[in-house]
């Protein structure tokens, strides 16, 4: 058995829409966390629903460790769990309640589903809140509800969607930490649109954009497939400043960023620095990496019509 | 039915019906009052003469309203919670997730169904055979209902589409249909309307088992063959149609 996720010409339609998906390839092995990034409609949530056994693909293949999401279904369905994005606790049932009846539906016997439950509210310190009413917790409890629930269950395969969206910061570097805490003994398939949080979790990245995978790979291989090693923010102000090397994207708060190599960073840098202009230097970043990606193919798209955010010219 | 079945068909009883009852104590009030609205309008309205049918009636729209409910609750879980994608990527079964929300219907129907039967005890006077039959309508109904009520929650996206749904089916299932009092109420040339809801056919056989109508043998079969059809092609549609992955 592979222990790999493959996705082969995977695409998929909603009658004559745009494709959701179109043609996405990859494969990643099934440990640790892969993040998959993207924007909202980017066809992250289609993806993972595919991947799930939870929507048919249109064309194309995927399997997880050699089993194929569409012949496979009842083999799969048995190794993962699912928080959806959106997932909202059952309003009317306890933490408690929750689990046990998840665990049910996953087949346990009552005996053994009692004691897991017990097991996943204190892994997660939601012991206090066994018998709250669901619809009486914060947004914070509720996710860690969430998470913990499919936590219960013996799957090592998790596919979570957009699981912070929505949470304060202090609630989401504590869901970060049980990630960190679970990579360890999981394959976390995990969708976001915070770089940040792709940035501090994941072992290997992917970008989606219109339903294509632009990239994959660690974050170290991912800057080494940038062609440019160095971000530059010029500040608005003084007279127009049109720097030749790399590529420069213009804000819409009038600053100035540029991609370009080191050799030109540091020949730009003395230059801003004899005009006496603000500017902050820096390795490339995922951010970096993902505008870069994703603005590229919009705006080679779509050439005539400029983006709000500003022309882009390359040297 | 293998153990791990029968725990999902449990989860479902206690996730729609006894945890809710239990944390929502109102659900329980509600579920019991529910039938008996039009019940007690029908009794004022005909000075206690339809005591029998409108009581009957009543135990038609718990096994009715059931079905409607569960479209509702269906489609919550589906589209609100997204709970049943959760479901969907794990080893629950399809049929054991319907099944379980049929019987957790049902289980919410009990209380006004205990009541009713009570009233039935003391208010109809049913033989032996009459008694089975009207139970048979009943399980007939309750089957009709359910799969109806699965079937379009795999088609309803919101709640929105939840209120059309359940408007239609009330008009069609309860408004339409003469089940608190007899078909011949209903002025001779609207009459054919009524026999466009299959709890039509459902009322007349219960109404003849009770002895409140007198139907022939020829109309009380034909009444039994419409019932049965349009269940088993409901159910045939609802395989058919309904879906738990996606297309």
């Amino acid at each position: 058995m592979t222990d790999l996720l493959e996705c082969s010409s995977l695409s998929k339609r909603y009658g004559n829409e745009p494709p959701a998906l179109d043609e996405v390839t990859f494969s990643t092995e099934t440990r640790g966390i892969f993040a998959l990034l993207g924007r909202n409609g980017a066809g992250k949530t289609t993806l993972i629903r595919i991947l799930a056994t939870e929507l048919q693909p249109t064309s194309g293949s995927a399997s997880i460790n050699g089993m194929d999401v569409l012949r496979d279904t009842n083999r799969i369905r048995q190794q993962i769990a699912v928080m959806p994005q959106e997932a909202r606790l059952v309003p009317w049932l306890t933490p408690r309640q929750t689990i046990y009846s998840y665990l049910l539906y996953r087949g346990f016997g009552r005996k053994e589903a009692a004691s897991k439950v017990r097991d996943a509210l204190e892994k997660l310190g939601l012991g206090q809140y066994e018998n709250v009413v669901n619809r009486r917790l914060s947004g914070g409890v509720k996710r860690r509800v969430l998470m913990s629930t499919i936590l219960a269950t013996d799957a090592r395969i998790l596919f979570v969607d957009e699981p912070t969206t929505g949470l304060d910061p202090l609630i989401r570097a504590d869901l970060w930490a049980t990630l960190r805490e679970l990579k360890r003994t999981h394959f976390i398939f995990l969708t976001t649109h915070y770089l940040e949080e792709a940035e501090r979790l994941a072992d290997r990245i992917g970008i989606l954009e219109n339903g294509r995978l632009l990239t994959l790979g660690s974050l170290g291989e991912l800057r080494a497939g940038m062609k440019y090693q160095v971000s530059m923010r010029i500040l608005n102000g003084g007279s127009p400043f049109e720097p030749k090397v790399g590529e420069v994207f213009k804000g819409e708060d009038g600053s100035t960023q540029i991609f370009t190599s080191e050799e030109d960073a540091d020949r730009l840098t003395e230059e801003l620095v004899k005009e006496k202009r603000r500017f902050s230097i820096y390795p490339i970043s995922l951010e970096d990496i993902f505008y870069y990606l994703v603005r590229r193919p919009i705006e080679e798209d779509t050439r005539k019509e400029p983006r709000e955010n500003g022309d882009r010219h390359e040297e | 039915m293998k153990s791990s079945r029968l725990s999902q068909v449990y989860a479902s009883i206690l996730i729609d019906a006894l945890y809710q009852m239990k944390n929502y104590p109102i659900t329980l009030v509600s579920n019991v009052l529910a039938p008996f609205s039009v019940l007690v309008l029908i009794l004022l309205v005909s000075h206690g003469d339809l005591l029998s049918i409108s009581i009957e009636g009543a135990l038609i729209t718990s096994m009715i309203s059931g079905g409607v409910n569960l479209q509702i609750d269906l489609s919550h879980m589906k589209n609100d919670f997204k709970f049943q994608d959760m479901l969907v990527s794990s080893p629950t079964s399809a049929f054991a997730y319907a099944l379980g929300m049929g019987m957790a219907a049902l289980a919410n129907s009990i209380p006004a169904l205990a009541v009713l039967t009570f009233l039935s005890a003391l208010f109809i006077r049913a033989t032996l055979v009459g008694a089975l039959t009207v139970l048979c309508v009943f399980a007939l109904m309750f089957a009709f209902s359910v799969a109806l009520g699965f079937m379009l929650s795999t088609f309803s996206t919101d709640i929105q589409q939840n209120r059309a749904f359940v408007s239609i089916l009330t008009i069609i299932l309860a408004t339409i249909a003469p089940i608190y009092y007899p078909i011949t109420y209903i002025p001779a040339s609207i009459r054919f309307l009524a026999y466009f809801s299959p709890a039509t056919y459902a009322a007349e056989i219960a109404q003849n088992a009770i002895g409140d109508l007198q139907l022939t043998a020829v109309n009380l079969a034909a009444d039994w063959v419409v019932l049965v059809a349009v269940c088993l092609a409901l159910f045939a549609v609802a395989v058919k149609k309904s879906h738990w992955r996606d297309p």
